[in-house]
């Protein structure tokens, strides 16, 4: 493939199409800029700040404009919320569509086979392959991305954090937890 | 199009396989790849639900036996040469051969940059009032149009409840084959596990697509 995906490159550059430089900084984005990261930040703020919370819920396209992200998110990013009785579960069946802007580039499970077909079938099989096991009356909700509205899940905040910073919370929210194939980093020390 | 990509609910593809730490890349050609598309994307030599019939209409045992990025190589490459914004013999040369076309928005610079980083808009004013609302009962179309599609299988012919209304959205299909925008309304419709699987389904499981209006009869 390297040598393919060279050759098309030089097809493309040479005729003027792209600037290689351009393409080494969309790169760069992608692996230093725009990640899970951005993503946690929210997340931490909406477990501190409730009136964020609820206008994040309200509009999450333009509640987290307001955070500056290297990469502005689009007019369609919904935020849905993990409560004691919903566990939320983000999907693409049909290609790849993912909050990149909050989250960066999907992990390779979340584009492949095994994932988009079993997550709007047997969810709570999909999330025993990740180790993870919820109440038998907790209601599984699968958005499967038909369209360009793209979601990112609000986990709950872990029990043990009262008082942290909006920073600390931050490194409790992993990638999976807003995908909702996870669930938040137990705060150290809390046994969970 | 009822291809393998319309994979929800589909069987015998394994468990998922999580893997830690995971990079960006596996490869740095995959880097590459994913830039030209989007670049090329920004050029507007096509769009977005171009690109995704492109890798729909791979054959079916490449689009299975393909790694991600392989799928999008060979989508961006068949869709350069279907536009003749390529050819076949610079491919087999690889090099140009012939100078480059001009581009709808020109070539891809680095000025382009911010552009590809931030998420377009794909809002469009109506053409029309929204015939549903939130609450509202409706039974996807059976239909199986040849063409791109963002209906799903597994839902069509099975009734669900309006959620939401998301506002009046490019119409993939028709924005597919070129036809233009053609907005419609968009909403979220949520299907009870059992209507979609099955009388034996886990009652706990409810599954919403995102739903255009014509995807859409009262129920």
């Amino acid at each position: 493939m390297q040598l393919r995906v060279r050759a098309l490159e030089s097809i493309l550059t040479e005729k003027g199409y792209v600037d290689p430089k351009a393409l080494d900084l969309i790169i760069e984005a992608y692996e230093t800029k725009i990640g899970p990261h951005n993503g946690a930040r929210v997340i931490a703020k909406a477990w501190t700040d409730p009136e964020f919370k609820q206008r994040l819920l309200a509009d999450g396209s333009a509640t987290i404009a307001t955070l500056g992200h290297v990469s502005r998110v689009g007019d369609h990013l919904v935020v849905v919320e993990n409560t004691p009785k919903v566990h939320n579960i983000i999907v693409c069946t049909l290609c790849s569509c993912y909050p990149w802007e909050v989250l960066g580039l999907p992990p390779v499970w979340y584009k492949a086979a095994p994932y988009r077909s079993r997550a709007v079938k047997d969810p709570r099989g999909v999330l025993a392959d990740f180790g993870v096991t919820l109440p038998k009356d907790t209601e599984i909700r699968v958005w499967d991305s038909t369209a360009e509205t793209r979601f990112i899940v609000l986990p709950m905040r872990p029990a043990g954090t009262d008082g942290w910073s909006e920073d600390r919370l931050a490194e409790l929210v992993t990638r999976d937890c807003m995908i909702g194939t996870g669930l938040p980093k137990a705060p150290q020390g809390a046994g969970r | 199009m009822n291809g393998v990509h319309d994979m929800g609910g589909m069987d015998g593809f394994g468990k998922v396989e999580p893997e830690p730490n995971e990079p960006v890349f596996h490869a740095p050609w995959e880097g590459r790849v994913m830039a030209m598309n989007r670049a090329m994307g920004a050029t507007g030599a096509w769009n977005i639900d171009m690109s995704r019939f492109s890798r729909e209409t791979l054959p079916a045992h490449v689009y299975l036996g393909s790694s991600y990025y392989r799928k999008w190589f060979l989508g961006l490459q068949q869709m350069l040469l279907e536009r003749g914004l390529i050819d076949a013999d610079e491919v087999e040369a690889g090099r140009a051969l012939r100078p480059g076309k001009p581009l709808k928005r020109g070539n891809f610079t680095v000025g382009d940059l911010p552009r590809v980083l931030s998420r377009g808009s794909f809002s469009r004013p109506a053409q029309g009032p929204a015939r549903y609302k939130p609450g509202d009962r409706v039974r996807a179309k059976n239909i199986h149009p040849a063409t791109h599609t963002r209906l799903p299988r597994y839902v069509r012919g099975h009734v669900g409840v309006v959620d939401r209304l998301h506002g009046s959205h490019v119409f993939p299909d028709s924005a597919a084959t070129g036809q233009g925008d053609n907005p419609q309304w968009l909403y979220t419709v949520i299907f009870e596990g059992r209507e979609l699987w099955g009388p034996d389904t886990d009652p706990t499981v409810k599954v919403s697509i995102d739903a255009f209006e014509p995807y859409l009869d009262p129920a």
